[in-house]
């Protein structure tokens, strides 16, 4: 359009219009790379020092180089087995030199590991007919079923042929609480064994009521905060931002202090004579206490946007309301409710992603009852060392807080980012 | 919002019991905070008040558990390595953050939306899941359990702070400022440090104490990918509260608490002295 204008008015010829085209392209081109080269420093270091770590999780989840790496020979022996019969001498053999050889260079235990996850028992058959195996002399068969009857088991070979290509889902199965049974298919374990999907869904469920706690404690502050003179409302605002600033770990053990049977609160119920002192209320190292110390470490993360949403809403509205007629609540629910709803959702959702990640604080203060999908996920990091597992369990979280942040920056844009964590 | 003089009966209760609820939010949210700093003068060994200490006998009080604070080995090590790894890291995330943001806010910049995504994402990830990725990935690499590998997480996770306050301070930046400057014969270089630097100056600090406290407080990501060598204060906490309680955890946490009270204040004089500087009325 712009071109048009010009040739119009008759001063370019196309030459010399073709030529300001390319000016201004290479002069933007220019202007493009300049603002990329400002951002490349920070793109690349997160890239390497964050997004490939993620990254690497994603991999981790499915990768399956145990059984194929440490047992090389059966795993190429059981390539062509077609799983109707026990496999037969020639694939013994190499059951045995895989085992011999993986006991001397101290892998075999890996493979065990590994196999164990999908059935309990395959450890100890693994190593306990590894420790034998140097010694054996072929015919093996027999000889190795006499060792453990288990290999005699058409199950066993099942599991070993299915866990021998380098990706597996088996992480995800036993996340979702399934299991693969050794023909394959993919069924709900006994109710008493379903372990992570239970505790998913009670880390949903406690960060929704942890959510609705906060919201209900962080309305009336930030209603309050919203509508008093500028100066009070600052001098409170203190109040709001010394718990956001302090540290985590701080508020933690001072909830302890505060919750335990020893502690605060119980003697000061004790000494109203609310509560016998041989009968204290156990407040904490169960849901109760993760749900009362983390309500009190979110609520800053609800009041703040909360806050920011109804400062904009002018007060002349619901005055104006009750100059027409309306009770003072039907002026709230229906005309300042509706206003602050951006505010709401805003603070939910930002609470809620905040909490189902949560680890540290359950982990200190939630006891049996208490703990959060993250302690399952360091748990197995640090404790069982079932990173594969560890990692499946991490990427569903991460899933989860990617739906509900999408979610969030719909509602909110971009802008608002800064009260995160 | 005071009373209004027509308020009948009904109205007059709602308005006292809804200042009543807010008071006592406030306290909910104070009273922890406070509940602490007596609690570390306890000359027993106990999280919890003594008879003494609520009969105010001076006996019932020391500093007992700050001296003990004070002379610990291993408490001083935890300080000293929690302020190398957060000082290098806020330096970082500063230097940074503020480049990014200055690129971000052009607006010839391609993919804007997604390079945004990618700089803040370490904000949004849950911690753990953090933790866990950089556990695999930094074992692998050789640079867990060093000060690097720490240095290096806290840097990943402070920067979105920076980009985010950088460039919120950029949006109300006035580009004809520096427009004006080079028209007057400034070079850019001399036009950046004299107009654009001064003007986000305080963007940049904020941002850095956020980013400094990120790492300060940070405990996840340190739990998996430092050494028993690079224990922070946070790890030492940690342990401490996991091990045996003692209120020397308290001393460090009331001191802690008089840091976010000297770092509160220090964000919002610079809150309001950009918002000045901005020609925004100071509210």
């Amino acid at each position: 359009m712009m071109t048009n204008t010009v040739e119009a008015e008759g001063q370019l010829t196309p030459e010399e219009q073709k030529r300001l085209t390319a000016d201004m392209h290479r002069s933007l081109r220019r202007k493009k790379f300049r603002a990329l080269f400002l951002v490349a420093p920070l793109l690349i270091f997160i890239m390497v020092t964050f997004v490939a770590p993620i990254v690497s999780m994603l991999y981790r989840s499915v990768d399956n180089p145990q059984v194929l790496e440490y047992m090389p020979n059966t795993s190429a022996a059981l390539a062509d087995w077609d799983g109707k019969d026990i496999p037969d001498e020639a694939t013994f053999a190499a059951l045995v030199t895989d085992l011999a050889e993986g006991r001397k260079n101290h892998t075999i235990g890996k493979a065990a590991t590994r196999l164990n996850y999908e059935r309990s028992k395959m450890r100890s058959l693994i190593t306990g007919t590894a420790r034998k195996a140097g010694r054996l002399k072929p015919p093996y068969k027999d000889k190795v079923i006499k060792i453990k009857a288990g290999w005699a088991d058409i199950d066993t070979w099942k599991i070993i042929k299915r866990e021998s290509k380098s990706l597996t889902a088996s992480y995800y199965i036993a996340a979702f609480d399934m299991e693969t049974t050794p023909d394959g298919e993919i069924k709900m374990l006994p109710e008493k064994e379903r372990v992570y999907f239970k505790m998913l869904w009670r880390t949903i469920w406690m960060s929704v009521l942890i959510t609705l706690l906060t919201l209900l404690l962080g309305y009336p502050v930030s209603y309050l905060l919203a509508s008093l003179p500028m100066r009070t409302a600052n001098t409170l605002m203190i109040l709001v931002l010394l718990p956001f600033w302090t540290s985590l770990l701080v508020r933690t053990s001072s909830w302890i202090a505060l919750l335990q049977g020893q502690g605060v609160i119980n003697d000061i119920l004790v000494w109203f004579g609310l509560v016998n002192d041989d009968s204290r209320l156990s407040m904490i190292y169960n849901a109760t206490g993760t749900v009362i110390t983390m309500t009190h470490i979110l609520l800053p993360f609800m009041i703040l946007p909360l806050y920011s949403v109804m400062k904009t809403i002018p007060p002349s509205y619901m005055r104006a309301a009750r100059s027409l007629g309306a009770t003072p609540f039907t002026a709230f629910f229906r005309v300042y409710l509706p206003q602050s709803v951006p505010g709401i959702s805003a603070g939910a959702i930002l609470v809620f992603i905040l909490a189902i990640g949560y680890y540290i604080t359950p982990a200190l203060v939630g006891g049996q009852t208490g703990q959060f999908i993250g302690n399952m996920i360091a748990y197995h990091m640090q404790g069982s060392l079932n990173w594969g597992l560890a990692a499946a369990l991490g990427v569903i979280l991460l899933v989860l807080v990617m739906g509900i942040y999408a979610l969030y920056s719909r509602i909110v844009g971009n802008n608002n980012q800064m009260t995160l964590r | 919002m005071a009373l209004p003089s027509y308020a009948g009966p009904l109205e007059t209760f709602w308005y006292y019991a809804f200042r009543a609820f807010c008071g006592l939010v406030f306290i909910f949210l104070i009273s922890p905070l406070l509940i602490i700093i007596p609690l570390s003068f306890n000359i027993e060994p106990y999280f919890s008040f003594t008879e003494g200490m609520l009969a105010f006998e001076p006996d019932a009080y020391s500093m007992r558990w700050y001296k003990e604070f004070f002379t610990s080995d291993r408490w001083m090590n935890a300080i000293q390595n929690t302020f190398i790894v957060a000082i290098c890291s806020t330096i970082l995330s500063m230097i940074l953050g503020t480049l990014a943001a200055l690129g971000l806010s052009r607006s010839e910049l391609p993919f804007k939306g997604l390079i945004m995504g990618l700089l803040i994402s370490p904000m949004i990830v849950p911690l753990i899941i953090s933790a866990a990725g950089m556990f695999f990935f930094y074992s692998s690499l050789g640079v867990s359990q060093s000060y690097l590998g720490l240095i290096l997480a806290h840097t990943a996770l402070g920067t979105p702070f920076v980009v985010i306050t950088v460039t919120a301070t950029l949006s109300g930046f006035d580009h004809n400022l520096v427009r004006a400057a080079t028209s007057l014969g400034a070079t850019p270089t001399y036009a950046f440090f004299k107009i654009t630097v001064p003007l986000i100056m305080t963007g940049v600090i904020s941002g850095g104490l956020f980013a400094l406290m990120t790492s300060v407080d940070e405990v996840v990501v340190a739990l998996f990918i430092a050494g028993a060598e690079q224990r922070t204060v946070p790890m030492q906490m940690w342990a401490g509260i996991r091990e045996q309680i003692s209120p020397t955890i308290l001393a460090v946490a009331t001191l802690l608490v008089c840091m976010s009270i000297l770092l509160l204040t220090t964000v919002e004089y610079l809150r309001r002295r950009s918002e000045t500087i901005r020609g925004i009325t100071p509210q």
